[in-house]
């Protein structure tokens, strides 16, 4: 009795051992695997997926990393069996650090309908990773607040119109002047807070120090454009670090929290601070708007929510527009099966091609794609697209690339994020903090 | 039959031990192995690494990117908090296993911390010293000591009841005829408690000592979640520091592998040592 009582267990245990390692062995795999980067789009993506699936039969999982952390996550599940069979890569360091992973899709559909096709990374022969979505970041402001500050008697006359403010002197005139009155404007800071908690200061450490360093690397005609000249660049001198302290300067001393409490702000803190209407600037992209519109008790209306370049005092700024470019590009996984990746292709090109995938990128994604299968008419109508949109369309003005995809690596960015950190806390110079980040370039390299 | 007599247990020893071997082997002692294979070589992702020899230790040890100087700060804390958790708990626990009213009912309440989470913690404690911190216009993030009592303090919050327990069971385990000896014998009170009851306690303390040693050296979750290391990883203690070296620096992989067996050895080291000190006390008596 006791013996046939536990050869039964045995068999059992082995039983469910067996059926355990084929569990993991083929049964949830998934034909494509997309490790998202946004995690504002998140639900957005789940929904497509769900959709290609019903239409097509062919599983899509998609999993979205938690913000700041692509890098690990990427890390740790391309090593997986069940590897991502679409990837990001965030420019050209990215694409270096990845490129053993990176398929050649220069035959792609993908690849054919971008529309400027130097945009993609290409390396000898191959295209490896191709832009999805384009982006552009400035100052936001609420212009009801600033019709308000315009409007009042007892400001400094200088500056009398938003239109006026094209450089960074007449900035600081109306920020500083607006903070003098602030009891009347009813806001409690002119800027949101400047969020320096740790993986909350990318709007600094890589938003903001793209304006010196494009001024920098623009002077160096050696090379076609500023990034590439920026990718060639061992040592930068950091010239304008003086313009850079500037407006980051205008940023604390004119924010709604003090200098000292910043670290413990978050990207989230500061776009609720803009939408209840508390601070009328923010420095921010277009991808903000969900946010905006997103936060409880949110008193922004939709059509005061208005771009502005950011202003560092380098010359001719005058001309200057929003910074546009993109750190989201698409690679195909070299190591998962052929069929894999040709199902990611085709995944991706039904997203970017089809009627039901267009309209998914338009109205769920809110993208602004690089794509010529889009119309003018299939653009995002968010206040902040569209506000891109025709900033991007005016001829006067000339947009800032994002050069900081030359940025020599992620550390570099932790290092002077951290710096910035201190500075802003009182315990270190900014004098430190730009040797710190020569030297860092230098060593990063 | 003979044979089955003399050892029944050996037949079965496959069917008992053999599930939790094969999962131990799987997955403890051949990650380790692998681990410090990688922590001789340069790799991106697990499965493409070159063997480079001791490249990475050089670097850990040339402090290039202040491995030492957080091995200084989590040597520091550890101090603190095993002493500080330990002495508190011994305390709670005597005063725990007097006669007093409502005596469960605290235990209880002392113990509770330690079942909530370690990030939960870390972001709980991150608002309330945030919280305190603002009056003086500082917070956590403004200086590294800041971060390190904070640290001190959610460890000595979360950890207290735990221990405080497993002193309760020793304390209860004395025999009241000893205590009642002493007594007759004219004993007073600090005598008991260092004649009497610290001896009969030590298997309590050497538990409790290797329990606090160990989990503070290997704290991650309440650093990740109270200071994120900042300001520049000046309040990173061990395991954050490689994990950060591991994943946010492209490059840096094998170095970050090579200071995580340089951390495991190191910590296995002291706990056997520790082990083997407060056993041999145990054995006195």
């Amino acid at each position: 009795m006791k013996k046939s009582l536990s050869i039964l267990i045995i068999f059992a245990l082995c039983v469910s051992l067996c059926t355990m390692l084929a569990g993991c062995g083929k049964g949830s795999m998934a034909q494509v695997y997309y490790l998202n980067f946004k995690p504002e789009s998140a639900k957005a993506y789940e929904k497509i997926a769900a959709e290609y699936e019903a239409q097509t039969g062919v599983k899509v999982k998609v999993v979205t990393a938690a913000a700041n952390t692509y890098e690990q996550t990427l890390k740790s599940e391309i090593a997986k069996k069940d590897a991502p069979t679409i990837f990001q890569v965030n420019g050209p360091i990215g694409y270096n650090e990845w490129k053993d992973y990176c398929a050649n899709i220069k035959d792609s559909q993908l690849y054919s309908i971008l529309s400027d096709k130097s945009l993609a990374i290409s390396d000898q022969n191959g295209v490896y990773a191709i832009p999805y979505v384009v982006e552009g970041y400035g100052i936001i402001y609420n212009n009801e607040i600033l019709d308000k500050y315009f409007a009042l008697s007892s400001r400094q006359k200088k500056v009398n119109s938003v239109a006026e403010i094209n450089n960074f002197n007449a900035l600081k005139t109306v920020v500083e002047d607006m903070t003098t009155h602030k009891s009347e404007l009813n806001i409690k800071g002119v800027f949101a807070s400047t969020s320096l908690s740790s993986g909350e200061d990318w709007r600094w450490q890589t938003h903001l120090m793209n304006m010196p360093l494009y001024y920098e690397f623009r002077e160096n005609t050696a090379y076609q454009n500023p990034t590439i000249a920026g990718l060639n660049t061992t040592d930068i001198t950091f010239k304008y670090a003086n313009n850079f302290k500037n407006i980051y300067d205008l940023y604390i001393n004119n924010s709604i929290t003090e200098k000292g409490l910043l670290g413990s702000k978050s990207v989230a803190d500061s776009m609720a601070e803009f939408a209840t209407g508390q601070v009328a600037m923010v420095q921010n992209g277009n991808w903000a708007w969900s946010q905006i519109a997103g936060v409880e008790g949110n008193v922004v209306k939709e059509n005061q929510i208005k771009f502005m370049p950011i202003y560092i005092g380098a010359d001719g700024e005058e001309n200057q527009g929003l910074c546009v470019g993109t750190e989201n590009y698409l690679a195909i996984n070299s190591q998962a099966s052929p069929e894999k990746q040709e199902a990611s292709l085709n995944f991706l090109n039904w997203l970017f091609t089809s009627e039901t995938g267009k309209n998914f990128v338009t109205n769920e994604l809110g993208f602004i794609t690089p794509f010529n299968s889009f119309e003018q008419s299939e653009q995002p109508t968010d206040p902040l697209a569209r506000e891109l949109t025709s900033y991007m369309n005016n001829e006067k003005l000339t947009s800032v690339p994002w050069i900081f995809t030359s940025f020599p690596s992620e550390n570099f960015k932790t290092e002077l994020g951290n710096g910035l950190l201190e500075y802003a806390q009182g315990s270190k110079d900014f004098n430190s903090v730009s040797e710190g980040a020569k030297q860092l370039w230098k060593t990063e390299r | 039959m003979e044979n089955r007599k003399v050892n029944p247990l050996k037949k079965y020893f496959p069917v008992f031990v053999g599930p939790t071997l094969i999962a131990f082997i799987i997955a403890f002692f051949i990650p380790f192995i692998m681990g410090v294979y990688l922590s001789f070589a340069q790799f991106k992702t697990v499965s493409d690494a070159v063997f480079v020899g001791l490249k990475n230790y050089i670097t850990v040890f040339s402090n290039s990117d202040g491995f030492l100087n957080s091995l200084w700060f989590t040597v520091k804390f550890v101090v603190i908090s095993v002493i500080s958790v330990n002495i508190f708990a011994f305390l709670l626990a005597l005063l725990l296993t007097q006669d007093i009213c409502g005596r469960n009912f605290f235990r209880t309440v002392f113990f509770i911390p330690n079942l909530i989470g370690g990030i939960v913690l870390g972001y709980i404690w991150q608002l309330i010293f945030n919280g305190i911190l603002m009056n003086y216009g500082y917070t956590l993030t403004s200086n590294e000591n800041f971060g390190f009592w904070g640290l001190v303090i959610l460890i000595n919050w979360q950890m207290i009841g735990y221990m405080m327990v497993i002193y309760i069971a020793g304390l209860q385990n004395i025999p009241n005829s000893i205590l009642e000896a002493a007594k007759v014998d004219g004993a007073g009170k600090t005598r008991t408690l260092f004649n009497i009851i610290i001896p009969n306690v030590m298997p309590s303390i050497t538990i409790c000592l290797f329990l606090t040693i160990t989990n503070s050296f290997k704290l991650f979750d309440q650093n990740l979640a109270l200071t994120a290391g900042a300001p520049a990883n000046k309040s990173a203690m061990l395991a954050l520091d490689i994990y950060k070296t591991f994943y946010s620096k492209s490059g840096w992989e094998g170095v970050g592998q090579a200071k995580a067996v340089i951390f495991s050895v190191l910590v296995g080291v002291i706990a056997l040592l520790q082990l083997y000190l407060t056993r041999r006390k145990e054995q006195e008596y």
